[in-house]
């Protein structure tokens, strides 16, 4: 591992603080997309230096890169497959129960509201 | 027994067992952390609300605290270059400064949650409260280990023991920054 021994690790540091002043600063323009890539952007871009030159993933063998990919393609796989349930009210064949009761609420309103409106119509 | 290496620094893998252990404690726990994070997200995206609660974190404290672990992996990867030069006493050193700053860490975590507490921002507050705790507490547990380990490892370096085992710790120690590195925009950044 003698390629980690030209590493200037007092720069690198250097340029994470720089990066975290970044992502504190960003939220300060209080613009919604320069908050978002100065906050996760630049925290991808930062835990990419430490992997790289820190825990010098880049000269570790080639499977633990595989490895390590593997693992946050198995969590990338498990956020697909939970958020339609997390962040969807219904689907195709499914509700979910806390959502379905505002769902009878508005429409109980609705038909009450509809009956009023008959009644008027009645008179 | 004299002519045999021991077990952590064979590198049937192609790396030490040791190394190929950490790695392995890694994959597991980027699964770990990232079903938790995943599931902040989801929520975060679905519940406008919590946009109001994330307001009462303190950013200054989460900056500083990310920081203060960015410090301490630069110590901790300065140890790791001391132990492969051979040098024991400087690697159980630069240890120290690491095992300095995993305390620091907790110290400024307990003081911020007592504030929060103190607020009535309680585990038991609501899902977002829930999350916060959680997660970062998950993580301070992580830190808490890290420098337990750290304190073992420094105690054999300085007489040039064991000298392996600093990159060991050290690559537990710099995920543990990179999962504070996510951690720090979802939970003080974004509001």
């Amino acid at each position: 591992m003698s390629e980690e021994h030209h590493i200037n690790y007092v720069k690198v540091w250097a340029w994470l603080v720089g990066l975290l002043c970044v992502s504190v600063a960003g939220p300060m323009f209080e613009i919604k997309v320069v908050t978002l890539i100065t906050a996760f952007g630049i925290a991808g871009v930062k835990a990419y230096m430490v992997a790289k030159n820190f825990m010098h993933i880049n000269i570790a063998p080639r499977f633990v890169a595989y490895m390590v990919t593997t693992g946050l393609v198995f969590m990338l796989l498990f956020f697909a497959g939970a958020a339609p349930d997390v962040m969807e009210p219904k689907g195709e064949n499914w509700f979910k129960p806390g959502w379905h009761e505002v769902d009878i609420q508005g429409a109980e309103k609705e038909l009450e509201e509809g009956i009023f409106f008959k009644d008027q119509v009645d008179h | 027994m004299s002519g045999r290496p021991i077990a952590t620094t064979r590198s049937a893998s192609g790396m030490p067992t040791g190394l190929l252990a950490v790695w392995w404690v890694i994959v597991s726990e980027i699964v770990i952390f990232g079903g938790l994070l995943g599931s902040y997200i989801m929520y975060r995206l679905a519940h406008d609300a919590w946009t109001a609660e994330a307001a009462h974190t303190n950013t200054w404290i989460g900056a500083f605290n990310t920081l203060v672990l960015l410090s301490s992996s630069l110590a901790a990867v300065l140890a790791h270059r001391a132990a492969e030069a051979g040098d024991g006493r400087k690697a159980h050193h630069l240890l120290w400064w690491t095992f300095a700053g995993g305390v620091t860490f907790l110290c400024v975590k307990a003081v911020e949650w007592s504030i929060e507490i103190r607020a009535g921002y309680t585990l038991a507050s609501n899902t977002f409260w829930s999350f916060y705790y959680t997660a970062a507490g998950l993580h301070a547990l992580h830190v808490l280990a890290g420098i337990i380990i750290i304190a073992i490892v420094a105690r054999s370096a300085i007489r040039n023991l064991e000298l392996h085992r600093v990159e060991l710790i050290g690559v537990y120690w710099h995920f543990v920054d990179v999962v504070w590195i996510f951690l720090f925009p979802l939970l003080y950044i974004a509001k």
